[in-house]
């Protein structure tokens, strides 16, 4: 199963690479990471997609929070959650044709085109990570040129939070 | 008070109440060193190897429960203590090693002996620092101990370039009395749900089993599991690193389990059906086959480090908490409770229990004109009357010294189980010997591993260190050539010793006695001669039985009732059981 794990982790430099080191010396599975300061810059939020069975997922989380510079950490995936993503994506936009379909798709996926050349668009979208796969998967007929993802972002609906 | 960096770290283990600190100098580190000139409260032990410091600081920890201190230089001095490190590390022994790093402006650049100390060390500790600024370093300190000696305890770095210790940069200094860390805080307490779920298991039990581990050494919970040991009058095993936490010589213990655990032990295992397992962290030289891991047990888990709980073995009540906070909640409970243990149950099992017994599975060829290691082990415990701290390399000598010299009291065998690091026996017993200088340190070994940390010997002469070096001598790795004789059809390839040399004279050499024994008939006498001296190294070169094997033994991923027997036990009283 694919978990979203949200971490709350000392601001300190090697703070990435423990939490990099654990997962590879461990052999568990990571599909994105995500990390920036929060608004209280001595902590940092990371955010980890990962996958495994419940068991791995489990060891997961107590070797995270074993990581002493680990402070908090929720299993987004265990509650109601919003998860977000946002993708740059450079597509071949020459023709007429080409240009009104695909300004058309990125209507419908609620994305901004945000950089236009005679031959180019690049757009920006952001959702679940599901979405901008169906998105990719939606521009079949055209050649993207570039992609881009932040990786996955996300945060507990209600009042649920993740804080001190 | 204004200390330079240097003056700082030494102020900081005076304050810590460190009393010895085993290093060996360098570059890095040289300001430190000056620092610790003239002074005496924190003795340096100049070892040999960076190796043997972390060695000998492990076994001082192992031995005493308090953390063990070493200073390295930068680059080689650090790497060559990383093998020392991870062996604390598999262990959970509690150590603080201070590296020297180059100055802060060359980090980075390939400087000088420049090695990423804290990037190398990093999956091996528990916790590492690099000191970037000197304000930080008395407080990074107190850190290292609180975290090294807390929870599940572990070895800590903290890398310490070399302009943080300058002598020219003076601050005021302050120890920190305690420190809090947000992100760091060990649960000792079980929760008292759980406590209750369990002592009502275990007494709803009819063939209740009780395993522990190295857990109860390092939380000092011997005391605690005794009583409860007693007040239940349930079988205990151990496992190798919990030796002596429950005296070995008591009718209730049935001896090691696992992989080379006694035939009791691993039946016990196999067919009890309640099974309380405290500080043990079901490591696969203990569990065999995990699909055959105590079939038909409900399991109950102590352990202080939720992580070792359902790693490998998904039990039926975790508790998280330290060894002894628990068991004192959880005989409380049995002292007031009103329901006691099955006792017609309890009987029966034990009766089943002494029929596996009567096999005397540790049984070896007592009359044979080669002397057989496991006699020379039991000896040492008569000469020494069980007294003796007694470490261990790695190999066929380990458990033989594990299985036949019978531990009564926790922090008495020394040994690395989890990383299994060859050369570890001798620096280990050094530690030991300087915090207890009027104990006799005995150190098994074989004469593989003894080859490791040879150089020690120079050290022990440097200290006037009265350790008794055992080395059963069987010209092999022995340890490597059973595997290959059981499973590669004999096909022994690099396991044979060639060349050794003459232990004697190179004893002789570092100034201690040598003392070769090659006789069953000489064996006892010249032990006895050897152990008499109380003031000398001595080193026994014993030459023993090259085919003796461990018994019992069950073959990696097979399950606890599937065990290779030495062909001088009785036979089983359970016909229905084939042995192997
Ligand atoms: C050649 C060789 C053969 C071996 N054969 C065997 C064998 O036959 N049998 C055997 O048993 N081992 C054997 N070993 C050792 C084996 O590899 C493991 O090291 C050992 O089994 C682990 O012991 P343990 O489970 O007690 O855990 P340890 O490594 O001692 O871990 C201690 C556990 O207790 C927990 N703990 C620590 N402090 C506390 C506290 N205060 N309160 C509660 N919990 C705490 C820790 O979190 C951890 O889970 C062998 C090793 C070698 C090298
Ligand atoms: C540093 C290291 N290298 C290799 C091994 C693998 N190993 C385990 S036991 C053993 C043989 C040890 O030989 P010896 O010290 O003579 O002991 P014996 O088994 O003969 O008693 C070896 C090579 C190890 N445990 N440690
Ligand atoms: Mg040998």
């Amino acid at each position: 199963m694919r978990h979203i794990i949200s971490i709350l982790i000392e601001n300190e430099a090697g703070a990435l690479s423990r939490v990099a080191g654990l997962f590879s010396a461990r052999g568990y599975n990571i599909e994105s990471l995500t990390v920036a300061p929060t608004e209280d810059p001595t902590l940092s939020r990371m955010t980890i997609v990962t996958s495994g069975t419940e068991r791995i997922i489990e060891q997961i989380t107590k070797q995270l929070n074993k990581l002493v510079d680990v402070v908090k950490l929720l299993d987004l995936t265990e509650g109601p959650h919003i998860e977000r993503e946002m993708m740059l994506i450079k597509v071949k936009a020459s023709s007429m044709a080409q240009r009104e379909d695909v300004k058309r798709l990125a209507d419908i996926f609620r994305g901004h085109i945000i950089d236009v050349t005679t031959s180019t668009y690049t757009i920006e979208l952001t959702g679940a990570c599901a979405k901008l796969d169906s998105f990719i998967d939606a521009l079949a007929e055209h050649k993207i040129i570039e992609t881009v993802r932040s990786g996955v972002t996300g945060i507990a609906r209600g009042e649920k939070s993740l804080h001190l | 008070m204004e200390l330079s960096g240097g003056e700082i770290l030494v102020q900081c283990l005076k304050d810590e109440g460190v009393d010895f600190l085993f290093g060996y100098p360098g570059g890095a580190v040289l300001h430190i060193y000056d620092a610790l000139y003239n002074q005496e409260d924190v003795k340096h032990i100049l070892v040999r190897h960076e190796q043997a410091a972390t060695h000998a600081a492990d076994g001082y920890a192992r031995a005493t429960g308090k953390p063990g201190v070493v200073l390295v230089t930068s680059g080689p001095g650090a790497t060559n203590a990383v093998t020392g490190i991870a062996t604390a590390y598999m262990d959970s022994i509690p150590m603080v090693v201070i590296t020297g790093q180059v100055a802060t402006a060359n980090i980075g650049s390939d400087a000088f002996q420049e090695v990423d100390a804290v990037g190398i060390t990093r999956p091996c500790v528990k916790h590492n620092f690099l000191v970037k600024d000197i304000n930080d370093l008395a407080e990074t300190v107190k850190k290292a101990f609180y975290v090294a000696t807390t929870g599940r305890p572990g070895p800590v770095v903290v890398d310490v370039p070399k302009d943080i210790t300058d002598p020219n940069i003076k601050i005021p200094y302050h120890y920190p009395e305690s420190v809090q860390m947000r992100s760091y805080q060990p649960t000792l307490k079980g929760h008292s749900g759980q406590i209750k779920r369990a002592v009502e298991l275990l007494l709803s039990a009819k063939k209740p089993m009780i395993y522990t581990g190295g857990g109860v050494v390092l939380g000092k919970g011997s005391e605690e599991l005794r009583k409860f040991v007693r007040k239940l009058g349930y079988p205990i095993t151990s496992t190798l690193m919990g030796l002596g936490a429950y005296p070995s010589s008591d009718q209730l213990f049935l001896g090691m389990l696992g992989m080379h655990g006694t035939y009791e032990a691993n039946m016990a295992m196999h067919d009890c059906d309640v099974l309380i397992a405290i500080g043990a962290r079901f490591d696969d030289r203990v569990t065999g086959k995990i699909a055959e891991f105590c079939p038909d047990a409900k399991i109950i888990h102590i352990d202080i480090d939720p992580s070792s709980i359902s790693k490998t073995i998904t039990v039926d009540v975790p508790i998280v908490g330290s060894v002894p906070d628990v068991l004192q909640e959880m005989n409380g409970l049995l002292e007031s409770s009103k329901k006691s243990p099955d006792k017609k149950a309890i009987d029966a099992w034990w009766a089943e229990i002494n029929g596996w017994r009567g096999m005397k599975c540790l049984s070896y060829d007592r009359n044979s004109d080669k002397i057989k290691p496991q006699m020379v082990v039991e000896m040492i415990h008569e000469i020494t009357k069980g007294q003796a701290y007694v470490t261990s390399d790695v190999g066929q000598h380990q458990m033989w010294a594990a299985q036949y010299y019978g531990f009564d009291e926790p922090n008495r065998w020394i040994n690395s189980g989890g990383l299994g690091t060859m050369g570890f026996g001798l620096p280990a017993a050094m530690g030991v010997q300087f915090a207890f200088p009027e104990d006799t340190v005995i150190c098994v070994t074989g004469e593989g591993s003894i080859q490791m940390c040879i150089q020690e010997l120079s050290t022990c002469l440097q200290y006037g260190l009265p350790v008794k070096i055992v080395a059963l001598n069987n010209r092999y790795l022995g340890m490597v050539r059973q595997w290959q004789e059981f499973f590669y059809e004999n096909r022994y390839s690099h396991s044979y010793m060639e060349s050794l040399p003459d232990f004697v004279k190179l004893t002789e050499s570092y100034g201690h006695v040598g003392i070769r024994i090659e006789k069953p008939e000489d064996l006892r006498k010249e032990l006895e001669r050897g152990f008499a001296m109380k003031d000398r190294l001595v080193f026994f070169d014993i030459v023993t039985d090259q085919t003796e094997n461990v018994y019992p033994m069950i073959a990696q991923g097979k399950a606890h009732n599937d065990m290779h027997m030495s062909p001088y036990c009785e036979p089983p009283q359970d016909p229905e059981r084939e042995l192997s």
